[in-house]
């Protein structure tokens, strides 16, 4: 005789529940092997020399100095550019535009410019920042195309983030006679900012880690020196790392895995903060 | 009758279609408290934000009529609405200080009108706890959030950071609706005092609560204004059967 269909349907469910779990799980396992591949090959290539001294041999051999420097000073420039824009355009479309066709275009144009493969944004800082403006490889072209890259982020960030602020600290401000400028500078921004941050840093995080925006808008292939300007070239990490592991024979593993492992941990780091950042506002926001 | 600090005339609001606020004509008298009441919907809040025009946040609504704060019309375009709702303030439904320390949120309009500067804030802070009996308890605690604070004495801070702007006319929308009959009573009683010095409007749909506190009161129903006179008369001898219906609690 059949099973009764209760019990049918117990089966199946357990079946299902076995299944999710597996793929689910099946997500974990490259995150681990990623992390831990790198991890464990590249720690030990790491040491305060390799940190802090320029390649030398053809980048076979020393440190890597310069691309660290580069990155850092890549990003920073790109968050210098990318904050005030993103904030000012999640300020005006949350706080003050109004439902029209204009509107209705920006939102598209984000939405968009955020499915844009990356070295389609290398290419076009390469068009207009690095030849028709004239700012040639520099860290400024390279920094702008970046800033392009991340500004979605941090615009869908900060708009979430002006949003969550309740209405009624606007009416509160309105009606205690602040100016629309003034309700929007005084009682809603400053609630706003740690949303703002952590998805400022996940975008620096993206911005750290590409390297088709960069490869032909800034990076050096070799340069053992730091950039002078922010219209000099510089190297930085994801390219160096490319470029020792794809243009060069004969470099030593390590090498690689080290600056693959630096990578890494930066990348990781700013996610993490970003995560913390999200976690502590979320437990202390009170309203 | 002195000169009213508020008169309204003929005034209409709607919301879309929906016609909210019928004709309302009424003069509203200084230092005194004026109650609203009436059931829930028929337009006390929405009188209320005509005063200091935050319908206006409303993109649907539209008023016509006149309102003359000291004989000035105020629904003119050209009115600045800055000055307007610095002049007439509101005290909401629920406590809403915001997420920031008890100064902070005293200091909030100060900075915003410019009132004063350095060390002239804490002057102003300490004046408006003062006026609403916070000062003793909390003068140690200024630092503090103000979220910690009860709901009472949330209720009172919110009070303090109007009065903070040197406000003329509160108006205030059941105020005490989020508090228990203690807290409530304590309330009542800071209102008593505020009508020295200030022209409050309350709207309440506690009968009770404006036979106590108010000197003059208005009955608004489905957009209408019923009936408005003074407290007592309202509630001994009400001209309109509405009106007694209503506070005899036959339907409300
Ligand atoms: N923003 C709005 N849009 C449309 N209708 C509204 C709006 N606000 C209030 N109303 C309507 O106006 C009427 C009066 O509302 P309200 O002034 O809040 O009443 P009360 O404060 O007396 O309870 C109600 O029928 C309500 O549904
Ligand atoms: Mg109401």
């Amino acid at each position: 005789m059949a099973r009764p269909a209760w019990q049918r349907a117990l089966g199946v469910q357990r079946v299902a529940f076995v299944l999710l779990f597996l793929s689910t799980l099946l997500i974990v396992i490259p995150a681990v092997a990623i992390i831990g591949t790198i991890t464990v090959r590249g720690m030990g290539a790491v040491s305060w020399e390799f940190l802090t001294t320029m390649p030398t041999k053809g980048m076979r051999a020393g440190g890597i100095f310069p691309a660290i420097v580069g990155t850092l000073e890549l990003v920073s420039l790109t968050v210098v550019f990318a904050l005030p824009i993103g904030i000012a355009t999640a300020i005006y479309l949350t706080e003050y535009a109004t439902d029209n066709w204009l509107t209705r275009l920006v939102r598209l144009a984000i939405v968009n410019l955020s499915g844009v493969p990356s070295v389609v944004y290398g290419l076009f800082g390469l068009g207009l920042f690095v030849m028709f403006l004239g700012f040639g490889t520099s860290l400024l072209a390279g920094a702008l195309t970046l800033a392009i890259m991340i500004l979605p982020v941090i615009i869908t960030a900060s708009e979430e983030a002006l949003r969550s602020v309740p209405k009624s600290f606007r009416e509160i401000s309105l009606s205690l006679g602040a100016s629309h400028w003034q309700t929007v500078r005084h009682a809603v921004l400053p609630f706003a900012i740690p949303g703002i941050m952590t998805g400022t840093i996940l975008g620096i995080g993206r911005a750290a880690g590409e390297t088709a925006p960069i490869l032909f808008t800034v990076a050096a292939f070799y340069l053992p020196r730091l950039p002078d300007s922010i219209f000099d070239q510089a190297m930085a990490l994801p390219y160096h790392l490319y470029v020792i592991s794809t243009q060069i024979p004969n470099i030593p593993a390590s090498q690689r895995y080290g600056t693959a492992f630096v990578l890494l941990v930066l990348v990781l780091s700013l996610n993490l903060a970003a995560v913390i950042l999200r976690a502590r506002f979320r437990r202390r926001r009170q309203w | 009758m002195s000169q009213p600090k508020l008169q309204v005339e003929h005034l209409n609001l709607s919301y879309g279609p929906f016609h909210a606020l019928n004709d309302i004509t009424m003069a509203i008298a200084p230092r005194q408290v004026t109650a609203m009441i009436g059931p829930s919907g028929c337009g006390k809040s929405s009188l209320l934000r005509c005063f200091n025009r935050m319908n206006e946040l409303i993109e649907q609504a539209r008023m016509t009529g006149r309102i003359l704060l000291d004989g000035e019309d105020i629904t003119q375009t050209a009115t600045p609405l800055v000055t307007l709702r610095k002049r007439i303030g509101m005290v909401f439904q629920r406590p809403n200080p915001f997420p920031l320390s008890i100064f902070e949120n005293l200091a909030f309009g100060v900075r915003i009108h410019e009132l004063a500067a350095g060390r002239a804030i804490p002057q102003i802070v300490e004046h408006s706890l003062q006026a609403v009996g916070l000062w003793d308890p909390l003068k140690d605690r200024l630092r503090r959030s103000a979220l910690r604070l009860s709901l009472e004495q949330q209720q009172r801070l919110c009070i303090a950071r109007l009065l903070a702007v040197q406000p003329e006319v509160l108006l205030m929308d059941e105020p005490c609706s989020a508090l228990d009959p203690i807290a409530t009573a304590k309330v009542e009683e800071l209102i008593h005092q505020l009508k020295r010095e200030y022209t409050i409007v309350i709207v309440t749909h506690n009968m009770q609560q404006a036979a106590r506190v108010s000197d003059a009161t208005g009955f608004l129903l489905l957009g209408e204004l019923i009936e408005f006179d003074a407290t007592e008369r309202i509630f001994t001898a009400p001209r309109d059967p509405r009106t007694e219906a209503y506070i005899t609690g036959r339907f409300g």
